[in-house]
């Protein structure tokens, strides 16, 4: 648990420790530089080379890091650009993508990446919230440990072996049991959300997917930001009468909320970007359907289903533009994600 | 007055009752919660032994994969494949990893430091498919053929930030008496950060990359459009090249009963090595810095 809460606040602990050592470190080399006397003078210019040699060398791996990022953001910009240019802002909101008339409007994909991605976080927020709670107020020590790791397990799972059971377990249980429980059984088919033939692949089976594949993200993150909660919080609460349920709701949560947050916004981003396992269950039309129960089209599914079989260089182009909105959001929303778990995990250091 | 009394008593025993049933319900609710979000492993767990152990004999390892109708096929090619990939992420990711880890934790506060720890995050939360498309637009595109090497480099590409950010982390919790013993003993700075600093935190550094390689490992959107798959035994780094999870894909997508067994087999395999991967990764730091769980 210690090292779970030091990895939870390390980026901003003990600021001085790194400075405090430089400081040190050009001092001692300033001594033996100037007032060593058995040093030959020649070493002290060999480690001044290696000392060049070194940060240059981290510095050029470190730099890495924006350019490429900044050569990703390019070139696929650049790919993209004869599709975006040809189409304007109406691509982002046009409906049509049909290759073969060299129409292509990336909304059905924005669409289902938003419908497929709202449906997991849905599922798995609840969940994710439960399990950290339980994880922080009321599991047995001995009991911490295994839970933990059989929700971050779920992390490691390859996306095509999530998607091998999507297509093999999930579709046939929803094609043969919920969908039509849902439509006979509670006669919830008058809903558009639930109308339409049960096929199997559909926006609700990626959903399910998903809820599953972003479970573990937004679960570690909670379970951080709600083991950083202060005890003199929980104490407070208790000690005025609160019920344990009482003192979670009133001190812990929105102590952690903002945290909380963080981490699901964090699930969104593994969500909107998530390829293989949705491709597979999904069922790959390009349409707009108010149903779950229909196929659909995510952006990522989009570009893994279509790519290699691009019907010509304006294709292809479209293909790459619907990749360069994709890097976009999920940029904005990583940023976003991070930014708020890292407010919190200060915020709970300096009350701390 | 006494009546007064006594009904404030009685509503407030009434107001705890119902506060306590609240609470005994939404505890119930908590559980609840915890065991459908431990479910999902397990389901998927059954099924994978289930579908999958039939069809892991021996000569799914040793044999290519063969035609549908004939029995005894495997995915030797892929799993050379796929360790061949991992190796060229590697000999990428390691390095521009570590050295980008060891700048980040050296230079703390600087500007550059930060927006390259925040860029890390960026890079770190990038959808895999992405990162194809931009490797098929850099390599394969102006080469004019798929290959390994594509592959490799837009696994790699994703190594980085990862390894970057654990190295910084484990090198940062080394102690600065250490770096500042070695340097008072006349060691230069980069003997220091190379002989001591990183030595001391290579168990955690070894864990990282352990980490970084058993999720790359699994990785399929990254190669749809680089290695692209083979269906025949091919060790060169030019050219086209099989891996497991590409293998999983394409049958799984088949319509052959047999090839979704293999399916199944070869996913059962891949979970198989990168779950030993993750084992050696948590024995790596076992002992140090208290076991670096997590991940």
């Amino acid at each position: 648990m210690s090292d779970v809460i030091s990895r939870a606040v390390t980026p901003t602990t003990s600021p001085r420790e790194p400075a405090a050592s430089h400081a040190a470190a050009t001092a001692i080399a300033a001594s033996a530089g100037t007032g060593g006397e058995d040093v030959p003078p020649s070493a002290i210019q060999g480690s001044a080379i290696g000392d060049r040699i070194y940060s240059t060398l981290i510095w050029a791996f470190a730099v890495c890091v924006p350019i490429l990022l900044a050569l990703i953001a390019i070139e696929i910009f650049v790919a993209g650009w004869p599709a975006l240019h040809q189409f304007g802002f109406k691509f982002l909101t046009s409906s049509a993508w049909d290759p073969v008339h060299g129409q292509f409007g990336a909304a059905p994909a924005i669409y289902g990446t938003l419908v497929s991605s709202v449906i997991a976080l849905l599922l798995a927020t609840p969940l994710a919230i439960g399990v950290s709670v339980f994880l922080s107020e009321f599991a047995p020590p001995w009991l911490r440990q295994p839970v933990a790791f059989f929700v971050d397990l779920l992390a490691a799972i390859p996306s095509v072996v999530y998607g091998l059971w999507g297509i093999f377990v999930l579709l046939p249980v929803l094609r043969l049991g919920v969908m039509p429980f849902l439509q006979q059984t509670l006669h919830l088919k008058v809903i558009p959300l639930f109308a339409g033939p049960a096929y199997g692949p559909s926006m609700l089976g990626a959903g399910l997917i998903l809820a599953i594949m972003v479970l573990p993200y937004i679960a570690s993150v909670s379970r951080e930001v709600l083991i950083a909660v202060p005890r003199a919080q929980r104490e407070a609460a208790l000690a005025l009468g609160a019920t344990k349920w009482e003192m979670i709701w009133g001190a812990v949560l929105p102590f952690a909320k903002s945290g909380i947050i963080g981490g699901i916004i964090l699930g969104l981003g593994r969500a909107l970007g998530e390829t293989m396992a949705v491709t597979m269950v999904i069922g790959n039309r390009a349409q707009i359907s108010a149903s779950l129960f229909a196929p659909g089209y995510t952006m990522a599914s989009l570009i893994a289903n279509e790519f290699s079989e691009a019907s010509g260089d304006l294709h292809l182009s479209a293909l790459m533009a619907v990749g360069f909105v994709l890097f976009v959001i999920t940029i904005i929303v990583n940023a976003v994600a991070r930014w708020l778990v890292w407010s919190v995990s200060r915020g709970a250091e300096g009350s701390a | 007055m006494s009546t007064s009394a006594l009904s404030f008593t009685a509503r407030t025993a009434a107001t705890l009752g119902r506060r306590r049933a609240v609470n005994y319900v939404m505890v119930g609710v908590i559980i609840a919660l915890t065991v459908l979000a431990t479910l999902p492993l397990i389901v998927i767990a059954f099924y994978l032994l289930k579908f999958g152990l039939g069809s892991v004999k021996w000569h799914f390892f040793t044999n290519m994969p063969k035609p549908v109708g004939e029995s005894g096929g495997g995915m030797a090619n892929a799993i050379l494949g796929t360790g061949l990939l991992v190796g060229v992420a590697s000999l990428i990711g390691l390095p521009i990893g570590i050295g980008a880890g060891l700048y980040l934790a050296e230079h703390r506060g600087t500007t550059l430091a930060n927006a390259v720890r925040f860029l890390s995050d960026v890079l770190n939360g990038l959808p895999s498919i992405v990162m194809g498309i931009f490797a098929w637009q850099f390599l394969v595109r102006p080469l004019g053929h798929f290959s390994a090497w594509a592959g490799g480099v837009a696994l790699g590409a994703m190594m980085i930030p990862m390894v970057a950010r654990t190295t910084e982390e484990m090198v940062r919790l080394v102690p600065v008496s250490l770096r500042e013993a070695a340097l008072a003993l006349g060691y230069a700075r980069w003997r220091t950060s190379l002989t001591v600093v990183l030595r001391t935190a290579s168990a955690g550094i070894v864990t990282g990359a352990l980490v970084a390689i058993a999720r790359i490992a699994g990785e399929t959107a990254p190669l749809l459009f680089t290695a692209f798959g083979n269906q025949f035994w091919s060790t060169s780094l030019n050219q086209p090249i099989a891996a497991l999870p590409l293998q999983i894909y394409t049958y799984a997508l088949s319509p052959y009963d047999e090839w979704h067994a293999q399916a199944w087999a070869g996913a059962l395999v891949l979970i198989a090595l990168i779950f030993v991967i993750s084992l050696i990764a948590r024995f790596a730091t076992r002992g140090q810095f208290g076991g670096g769980s997590g991940d």
